[in-house]
């Protein structure tokens, strides 16, 4: 009942936790040395751990745990990153995944554990002696460096003490007292947390001084924690009186005593380990950066269900064209009290508009995110090397276009590793380096989204692929010799094929790239496939902007407003009559000592004349295609301004030069041009 | 369709005028009705196509029926509505001169449509409808709506 409520947001948050915990483990692989990826890696397992163990998904919880001790060491610098531990690591945050899938279908999360769990504890019993001194020399070096060791310093646990803690540690410690870090766990049933925790401090202040908790006491005073809380203490009695004193008030549970200790009082470093100091300390400092540049990226966010967001945008949009008509009336009325309510009305849900049209819109970034860790186990099951470079994530694409676009960009990225990059040996032997690599990348250009699957693999075998087509009857043999390269690539996409030799687990279950292709047109995109043999492969999907924001320039021809996409717009430019000159009957006019041919969007959009004054001046929007350029000439410009780009239905089809409609403030609809089509 | 409405023995139908006949459409393929505002014209169109509107944040192509029924056009007045009509995926709204009634006709009262009625092409009609004194043209909103016209003017400009 109450945790229902609760586990949509349990699950929501697991995964964006376990996203992090992929993220930051792939930078730690490529990075082993940063122990800030460390951390963060260690937050999210400790947020995880927290959650599911609240949830009560005690197998999640278990696992979870296990490997935070393994992360803990790590963290510490007492035990060293090696390739199986990431394996391991990785297995089991895979095994968390599974979980949390299970959960979100509707299962209790529970799953075989104890595999990796005997793993990570092996790793941890393990390496931990072997490697304790030698982790002991390494911070102290560091302790002398970094001063008070804000980074390094911390023991054993995230304790998270300040300088000043530290200081008040090291002093008591230096008069004989003992430092402990003490985890109190209360009673499940335990109705009175607050009281209870008193006494906890009660009894504790008796016998030595309470230096730190966790969380702070006013949140313990507030019981503002779950079944436990954590102290630094220091004090002159022995671990065992302190924790038989706590155990004897009622409704404890358990009770952890771990001693606190700080590394700076450690036997003074040698000289070479100062000299290695400064060295050091650069990498630590830049770990401090990025955790720091990485709390600040991660605003605040809400989940809201996309439907309300649909009823809000249509819900809206009705309030603009309303708008438009107070507008109107308020012009007519012509009463200024009026006039200026209705104006800041209109600035207001100007930027309102703005906003809800931008809610909707989502970083493909999302996405593309999952891809890294998917490589990256490919390779090591293809026995490949492979580099997975990302451009464009901050690409927006609308939220329902995202949610869709996984599957076959995944379907894809594994074809490319699997059919496109070759073996290393097999590359060595081509003259390519031994690393293959795929370039993801995503890019705005006019109306849609493109997204790009690149490798640099061995490309198409034309051959291959008309043998096989031949073979399962996709293609007429009478035809087969007359296809163009082209023709035999679009064979790829054709419902019933598969060029794997052996169906293979990794493209795609057997399933063709057919799936990928229907996909992309349910989505009303397109997806083609250029190839040069011995060089690669480029997949190139198109996505339309079902509902996407462009920048524009709105321009008035006549009585009708059109929108220029901003990214076909070099500049406008106001020309005098006489600076228009013929060639070839054609207007063309010298743009910056270029000739560059003029369109009349009167002429061509046929609009009809409003008997308006002709000016001797002409107003000219220099767009372009490519290398090429022409000047659309129109009456004025309105200005720029972000447009939603709507399509203009099924019913009218690839109408000429007009690439979809707008919605303009004043409920009007406006045609966005598609300067491609006027540029020959 | 035909079954169905055999086993149904009323239809609903919404009725709209056009020049000097009653036409009728099936309620369930309207979705609203509205009043004439401002349409964007829509360049290199067909001559029926009269533009786009902006409905409730959707862009909504409009077709003026009498133009596509081949009648000569007449100004738009105050009684000009919009019939916004759904079929299979495709939305698009009907200029009319009317539209003011629903009423339920009887299944057995419709009648196959002869040659030409009222100057319409038998093959945009599914039958015609006598109720009393009135003659009800029902339409073959599919038909109306086909694609096909405006995609051959494509092939021919393009």
């Amino acid at each position: 009942m109450d945790m229902n409520q609760y586990l949509d947001m349990f699950i929501e948050e697991s995964k964006e936790h376990l996203q992090a915990i992929n993220a930051n483990l792939l930078l730690l692989e490529s990075d082993p040395g940063n122990i800030g990826h460390v951390k963060e890696i260690f937050r999210s397992a400790h947020t995880l751990k927290g959650m599911s163990a609240t949830m009560g998904f005690e197998d999640m919880a278990s696992l979870t745990h296990e490997a935070e001790n393994v992360l803990d060491l790590i963290r510490n610098q007492k035990l060293t990153i090696t390739s199986d531990i990431m394996d391991v690591i990785f297995h089991s945050v895979d095994l968390i995944e599974s979980m949390v899938i299970d959960i979100t279908e509707g299962g209790d999360g529970s799953a075989d554990v104890s595999a990796p769990v005997k793993k990570l504890r092996a790793i941890v019993a393990g390496d931990y002696t072997a490697d304790q001194e030698v982790a002991a020399a390494t911070a102290v070096a560091e302790a002398e460096a970094v001063e008070a060791a804000e980074e390094e310093g911390t023991p054993a646990e995230d304790h998270e003490l300040d300088d000043y803690a530290l200081m008040v540690l090291k002093q008591s410690k230096e008069l004989g007292n003992n430092l402990m870090w003490i985890t109190v766990t209360l009673n499940e049933n335990c109705l009175l947390k607050a009281a209870r925790s008193y006494m906890v401090f009660d009894q504790l202040e008796s016998m030595g001084e309470v230096i730190k908790t966790k969380p702070s006491v006013e949140d313990i005073e507030n019981e503002r924690f779950e079944q436990s809380f954590e102290i630094a203490y220091v004090t002159m009695q022995s671990v065992e009186k302190v924790r038989s004193t706590i155990l004897n008030i009622s409704e404890i549970q358990d009770v952890v005593i771990e001693p606190i200790q700080l590394k700076s009082e450690a036997p003074p470093a040698p000289v070479v380990t100062e000299v290695a100091a400064p060295v050091e300390k650069k990498p630590a400092d830049n770990a401090q950066t990025a955790a720091a540049k990485k709390a600040t990226a991660g605003g605040k966010t809400i989940r809201v269900d996309i439907d309300r967001l649909d009823i809000l945008m249509n819900l809206f949009s009705e309030l603009v064209i309303d708008r438009g008509r107070l507008e109107q009336l308020a012009r007519e009325i012509g009463k200024s009290e009026l006039q200026e309510t209705v104006e800041h009305m209109s600035r207001i849900s100007g930027d309102l508009q703005n906003i809800i049209l931008t809610m909707r819109m989502v970083p493909v970034e999302q996405v593309f995110n999952r891809f890294p860790r998917m490589i990256r186990d490919l390779q090591k099951d293809l026995h490949k090397k492979v580099n997975l470079e990302i451009i464009g994530a901050e690409t927006e694409l609308d939220r329902t276009v995202i949610d869709e676009i996984g599957d076959p960009l995944n379907h894809l990225l594994r074809n490319s590793l699997d059919h496109g990059i070759e073996s290393p040996a097999d590359r060595k032997k081509a003259g390519k380096p031994e690393e293959g690599t795929i370039v993801l990348r995503a890019f705005h250009s006019g109306n849609h989204v493109f997204i790009e699957v690149k490798d640099d693999g061995a490309g198409i075998n034309k051959e291959k692929v008309l043998k096989k087509a031949l073979e399962r009857g996709i293609v007429n043999p009478a035809n087969a010799d007359s296809m163009s390269d082209k023709q035999i690539h679009e064979l790829l996409f054709a419902a019933g094929f598969s060029t794997a030799e052996v169906v293979s687990d990794i493209s795609g279950r057997g399933v063709g790239l057919d799936v990928v292709k229907s996909k992309i047109e349910s989505l009303g995109g397109s997806v083609g496939v250029e190839s040069v043999r011995g060089q690669g492969t480029t997949f190139l999907i198109q996505l339309p902007l079902t509902l996407s924001i462009i920048s524009a320039m709105l321009v008035q021809v006549k009585d009708e407003k059109y929108a220029v996409p901003l990214s076909s717009i070099i500049e406008t430019a106001v020309f005098k009559k006489d600076q228009i000159m013929m060639a070839h009957r054609q207007k063309v006019i010298d743009f910056r000592g270029r000739v560059v041919p003029l369109v009349s969007l009167q002429d061509i959009f046929q609009v009809p004349d409003n008997g308006a004054d002709k000016e001797d001046e002409v107003a000219v929007v220099i767009v372009r295609k490519g290398e090429k350029m022409a000047g659309l000439v129109v009456d004025s410009f309105i200005g720029q301004q972000e447009i939603v780009l709507k399509s203009l239905g099924k019913y009218m089809v690839n109408v000429f030069a007009i690439s979809g409609a707008t919605i303009l403030g004043d409920g009007q609809v406006a045609l966005i041009i598609d300067c491609n089509a006027l540029i020959k | 369709m035909l079954d169905q409405k055999e086993i149904v023995s009323e239809v609903k139908v919404i009725v709209f005028r056009l020049k000097d006949e009653e036409y009728g459409v099936e309620v369930n393929q309207v979705k609203s009705i509205e009043k004439l505002e401002h349409i964007t014209r829509v360049p290199r169109t067909p001559p029926f196509v009269k533009g786009v509107i902006n409905l409730r944040g959707v862009v909504t192509p409009i077709i003026d029926l009498r133009n596509r029924f081949g009648l000569e056009e007449s100004l738009y007045s105050e009684s000009t509505r919009i019939i916004i009509v759904a079929v299979g995926e495709l939305e698009v709204g009907l200029i009319v001169d009317a539209a003011n009634d629903v009423i339920d006709i009887p299944v057995n009262a419709i009648e196959p449509p002869p040659e030409v009625v009222g100057g319409v092409e038998a093959a945009y009609l599914r039958g015609v409808a006598k109720l009393d004194k009135r003659l009800l043209i029902l339409l073959n909103l599919d038909k109306v709506l086909s694609t096909e016209e405006i995609k051959q003017l494509d092939s021919i400009e393009g």
